[in-house]
């Protein structure tokens, strides 16, 4: 009798399973958004040494320390694990946590999938790592593996690289069609969609973006696959191929993939500025509306990656109009955050500094990326470190700092315990220095003509790179004492109330600190 | 997992595959993209030669161009560099080629116009870039190309040039080729 009730016991209120087993089993939503977490913080110091191999190569003009074909290797292993290993795996873990506890449902809407599309990715980049050791080395011909460089020219190892992104991609649309499925059935009865957390509005639309493009990319590497092994000729124009058709089909992924990085990161920000601006946030339903017109305008702006290939007038008037019409709502979101600070009671604790220098420093990437829209301009601009100045102030001051200031945001709630105030503070005011002192210098310098992806620049810029260095080494460095700050916290600390901040709204706030392994297994009453 | 969920679901799993075809279906569409609007400088064959008037022509300069593709190791270059030509009138330009090397190649050359508004008004009627070139060692030839430039030629436009790119296909396999050519000129 007594082992019955026992069993009763176990199967309706068991806890996390022990030992390794635990992870690589595991069906919660908890597990799986802290693993992917994990993972994406191994892949950004991976890719972070990667950018201290390059910043240390341009320290000074000449050649230093690694030969032009690996530094070729670890540009193009940079770009692809920041964005597919840090920066897309980190929104995915964290719409795991929360995701299922601001819509009051007990976990995701398709547990076993979730497992499956965590953990193919560990698989997608060993084998894209391991190219480093292959010979030939590992793919050298930049993120945006244009043809025939990636093909006609590419070393043996390509081979792997396609079937990682394969898998990559195959773990996105999992993880997306999970997320939208969760989102669209299984909201706590009075949450309509008007009424949806804006975090959990941001990664619906970023999912349905995902589900769109990511297998076009599986596409055009497959494409390419057939061109290197099976005799085709889609990029090649001996065979009647046209190299010009992959940077079209490369950019109509591309593009949504930009705002797919930086759509949860704009959710995000409206939680912690309406948090600690202890107000409710300006212009909620401008805000949906605007990330959704966001979306559909990235299906219409792909060539202006590709101006200067060579086309047609109309077509430039055209992407250039498209490009600059993205301003439009971008900027009501950017006013809006600005709005909602306005007159509030406003406290700057960690995770409203990443906010608000999040609202500043995303508006002056956003701004330079207005000036590349602009045709003529752009001729002038393509493919100099401007480039590299603008999209690396949209992407680490934007996304990651977006994800750090989540991190700070809730982790009280993830693991029970405050984070050290006064080392998050360290911690961002030196990545806040850091990441200026290191990209700001790099308009002037892509201004004044130094070309991307070179291991060796000209005399006149060795001043700026030298200080672009310099702030590199600060931010990559600092990030050690971000790994120390969490590992602190895990282990202990001050304990954090239910609410945690005391502006904080929203159900996940509603449930104990740390947050138990099952939550909301009765939906929550809203109103 | 209840019924609205499975519906959701079973559409997004639809829409993967489909949206995986259409990075498929963008090869040919950007194809027809370029042909209906002519642009990217390729050149189609005429299917409409009733249409062209031989009388009533205005002069214009054609200019030849020609490029060898990376390791390409054959001589290739226009007879002329440059003629002046009436539109709606028959015009052949030949090509000089050899083969420099010691062994049996196969060529393909790839042609280019610009301003590439003036692509579709350019018509060839016979050019060695519909066929491949086989040439033993040292051997050379004068390549043809019939060409007649439509009077519909918009009047802005006084210097049309032609350019060829020579490729290297010995290695390529000949059949694929063929078919994939024979496609396009559909």
């Amino acid at each position: 009798m007594s082992t019955v009730i026992e069993n009763h016991h176990d199967d309706h209120h068991h806890g996390p399973a022990k030992g390794i087993t635990r992870w690589l089993y595991t069906t919660n939503h908890k597990d799986i958004g802290t693993l992917y977490l994990w993972f994406s913080f191994a892949m950004f110091l991976i890719g972070g040494a990667m950018a201290m191999v390059i910043r240390a190569e341009l320290f000074q003009p000449g050649m230093q320390i690694v030969e032009p074909e690996f530094y070729n290797q670890m540009i193009t292993l940079h770009g692809l694990i920041m964005i597919f290993g840090g920066v897309m795996p980190a929104f995915v873990g964290l719409a795991n946590w929360l995701v299922p506890m601001m819509i009051g449902a007990p976990d995701m809407a398709l547990p076993r999938m979730n497992n499956l599309s965590f953990w193919i990715l560990p698989f997608a980049f060993f084998v894209l790592l391991s190219s480093l050791f292959m010979e030939g080395g590992a793919p050298n011909f930049g993120w945006t593996f244009y043809a025939p460089l990636s093909t006609t020219y590419a070393p043996p190892s390509v081979t792997f690289f396609i079937f990682s992104v394969h898998i990559m991609g195959a773990s996105s649309i999992m993880g997306s069609i999970n997320v939208v499925v969760t989102i669209m059935n299984m909201r706590a009865p009075g949450i309509s969609l008007m009424k949806m957390p804006l975090f959990v509005w941001s990664w619906l639309i970023t999912a349905y973006l995902l589900i769109a493009v990511m297998p076009v990319l599986a596409g055009a590497v497959t494409m390419m696959l057939m061109d290197i092994h099976f005799g085709t000729s889609f990029f090649n124009a001996a065979g009647g191929g046209d190299p010009v058709l992959f940077q079209h089909i490369f950019w109509f992924f591309g593009h949504p993939e930009v705002y797919i990085m930086i759509l949860p990161a704009f959710g995000i920000v409206s939680h912690i500025i309406e948090t600690f601006s202890r107000k409710q946030l300006f212009g909620y339903s401008s805000m949906v509306w605007a990330m959704l017109s966001i979306a559909i305008l990235s299906f219409v702006v792909w060539a202006h990656h590709m101006f200067t290939v060579g086309m047609p007038l109309a077509a430039e008037i055209f992407f250039m109009w498209a490009t600059m019409l993205i301003a439009v709502p971008t900027g009501v979101k950017v006013f809006n955050w600005v709005a909602t600070m306005f007159r509030g009671s406003i406290t700057f604790e960690t995770p409203m500094l990443f906010a608000v220098s999040f609202v500043v420093l995303f508006t002056i990437g956003g701004l330079s990326g207005l000036m590349l829209a602009i045709v003529p301009a752009d001729f002038q601009y393509h493919d100099t470190y401007f480039v590299v100045a603008h999209f690396h102030y949209v992407l680490v001051p934007g996304a990651i700092f977006s994800i750090m200031a989540a991190v700070y945001y809730w982790i009280p709630k993830w693991c029970g315990n405050m984070y050290d105030e006064r080392l998050g503070k360290l911690h961002f005011w030196l990545s806040f220095i850091g990441v200026n002192v290191t990209f700001f210098p790099q308009h002037f310098i892509g201004l004044a003509g130094m070309p991307r992806r070179y291991p060796d620049y000209a005399l006149q810029f060795a001043d700026w790179n030298m200080v672009s260095s310099v702030g590199a080494f600060l931010f990559g460095f600092s990030q050690l004492l971000f790994l120390f700050i969490v590992i602190k916290t895990v282990m202990g600390g001050k304990k954090a109330t239910d609410q945690v901040w005391e502006g904080a709204k929203g159900l996940e706030w509603t449930v104990a600190s740390p947050a138990p392994y099952h939550t909301f297994s009765t939906p929550p009453k809203v109103d | 997992m209840n019924k609205g969920a499975k519906k959701t679901l079973i559409r997004l799993v639809v829409a993967v595959p489909l949206m995986f075809a259409f990075g498929f279906a963008l090869v040919p569409l950007y194809d027809v993209f370029c042909e209906v609007t002519g642009l990217n400088g390729k050149v189609f064959q005429s299917e409409h030669s009733d249409e062209l008037v031989i009388d009533n022509g205005r002069d214009i300069s054609l200019q030849f161009i020609s490029t060898n593709n990376e390791n390409m190791p054959w001589t290739f270059k226009p007879s002329d560099q440059v003629m002046n030509i009436s539109t709606g009138k028959y015009h052949t330009a030949t090509f000089y080629v050899k083969n420099t090397t010691n062994k049996k190649m196969t060529a393909q050359a790839v042609p280019s116009v610009a301003p590439s508004n003036a692509a579709e008004y350019l018509k060839k009627l016979e050019c060695f870039c519909f066929e491949q070139q086989e040439l033993m060692p040292g051997e050379e030839a004068l390549l043809p190309v019939k060409l007649l430039v439509s009077n519909e030629l918009p009047s802005n436009i006084k210097n049309i040039i032609l350019s060829y790119t020579i490729f290297d296909i010995t290695e390529y396999n000949e059949d694929e080729i063929l078919a994939h050519h024979e496609m396009e000129m559909e």
